[in-house]
């Protein structure tokens, strides 16, 4: 095991990120507490809260599951620890595994365990946790003038509006620059294997899609990315065996 | 609602207390990377550290505000506070919540929904850490597993793998928007090969190309 490997891996480092998550979950039970007392006092039934936190519960475990399976993608580089605390906070699967990368690029490094070195990790957490922070900064400035202001506002057709397009087109861009470079990579280096990655991840995806939306398999949604993902890297392994990397 | 229970005054504390609690873990997740520098001997690499947080920043401030905007009316303060600082908004908190509410029979807008939603995310965040505590318990003997050649090439095309699954969920919402973004990477890439180790300078060019081009079609009725 190298010394990097080592140290990411390392007792310190769990103690810290279980220290911060200790405090982010105390947070949630006191605002559970809270809110469960309010309830009452507004007179809400009590077996209506305790519905609401038994369904939670149970419709939490499976996303949760998939989330986990993001810490062990992201742990082979950063270490269990590092993996650990992005994907408790604030973030996503998609946002962190992309930071990561972007910061790696910076640096002239890959998301790579062979490469890294304790500055890179160190720099890299710093680029992912600053990155991500501005929907709390809003948070603390705004949530509170803003919820008293807002109420839902719908287009009067049922359309989208542009502001929801505008999302889609800013992932469809982001998408399409990571899957433009691996049909770049095949036709100029000749690499196979991430084009054919992405290819059966998303085979994979459009098989959940049908199976959701024509079959009605709601319970899927939770798992189709995390399942696509595990499917495609399964096969990048496969793959390697019979056409190397 | 009972008469001797100011709903106005429990928002109002429900505002200080997740700005404060807010801030304090804000500090604390910045100061995580300090404290590893620190207790291992490395350091952040500032010169490499801002061009990186620039090109993160470009994409995720404006993703940020939009979430900021959209989910605040959708949960109320409570949940709000909690689902950002938590995370997995899009594909845990806000259906966990919108399923909690159906449940519950809440109306939006209410201070029976604000309570099921600070209820639902509270709830769904700690059981999230607690399924990723056990395994996050079970993954570190598999750690050296990880490592192992035979299965490396699966950690190495994580993001393949990401982007393909994404990619087909994003493109299914619009083919039509689709096409010329993921045409125009592939083509510069073949065109200037250096542009494929510049996928996060890319992200900018081709997001910024998507959204132009959303916009033309979506002024056209094209979308």
């Amino acid at each position: 095991m190298s010394d990097y490997v080592a140290i990411s891996n390392s007792l310190p480092l769990y103690l810290i990120v279980g220290v911060v998550l200790l405090f982010i979950a105390l947070v949630s039970v006191y605002f559970m507490v809270r809110s469960y007392k309010a309830g009452i006092r507004i007179g809400m039934d009590k077996a209506v809260l305790r519905k609401a936190i038994i369904s939670s519960a149970s419709f939490t475990v499976l996303p949760s599951v998939s989330i986990l399976l993001g810490v062990a993608a992201l742990s082979g580089s950063l270490g269990v620890p590092a993996a650990w605390l992005r994907l408790s906070v604030i973030g996503n699967l998609q946002y962190e595994a992309t930071v990561a990368s972007i910061a790696a690029e910076s640096m002239g490094k890959t998301l790579d365990s062979a490469v890294l070195n304790m500055d890179d990790l160190v720099t890299i957490l710093l680029v992912m946790t600053v990155g991500i922070i501005w929907g709390c900064v809003f948070s603390i400035l705004f949530l509170k003038p803003y919820s008293k202001k807002i109420r839902i506002t719908k287009r009067s057709d049922g359309k989208k509006g542009f502001a929801d397009w505008a999302m889609t087109a800013m992932f469809i861009g982001l998408c399409s620059a990571f899957l433009g470079s691996y049909v770049g990579r095949l036709a100029v280096y000749g690499e196979l294997i991430p084009i054919l990655t992405a290819i059966i991840s998303a085979a994979v995806m459009l098989l959940f899609q049908y199976l959701i939306e024509k079959r009605g398999m709601k319970g899927l949604e939770s798992f189709s990315l995390a399942a696509s993902m595990l499917v495609g890297m399964a096969s990048a392994a496969i793959l390697s065996l019979f056409i190397g990397a | 609602m009972k008469e001797d229970f100011d709903f106005e005054e429990y928002n109002n504390s429900i505002h200080r207390d997740g700005r404060i609690l807010m801030t304090i873990a804000l500090a604390l997740l910045i100061a995580v990377p300090f404290i590893i520098a620190l207790i291992t001997g490395a350091h952040i690499n500032w010169k490499d550290f801002w061009p990186a947080l620039i090109k993160v920043l470009i994409i995720y401030v404006p993703s940020s505000a939009a979430e900021f905007l959209i989910y605040v009316p959708l949960l109320g303060a409570g949940a709000c506070y909690l689902a950002f600082i938590t995370g997995n908004l899009t594909n845990l908190k806000i259906p966990c919540a919108f399923n909690a509410r159906e449940i519950a029979g809440a109306e939006a807008g209410t201070p029976e929904n604000e309570i099921i939603s600070t209820l639902s995310v509270a709830t769904s965040a700690l059981v999230t850490m607690v399924v990723i505590f056990i395994g996050v318990l079970l993954l570190i003997p598999l750690t050296p597993l990880l490592n192992n050649p035979v299965i490396k090439p699966a950690f190495d095309n994580v993001l393949p793998a990401l982007f393909g699954a994404l990619g087909m969920q994003y493109y299914m919402k619009s083919l039509k928007l689709s096409v010329l973004p993921l045409l125009l990477m592939s083509v510069l890439c073949i065109l200037i090969p250096s542009l494929i180790a510049q996928t996060s300078t890319m992200i900018i060019v081709i997001g910024a190309f998507s959204i132009a081009l959303s916009y033309l079609m979506y002024r056209k009725n094209w979308l």
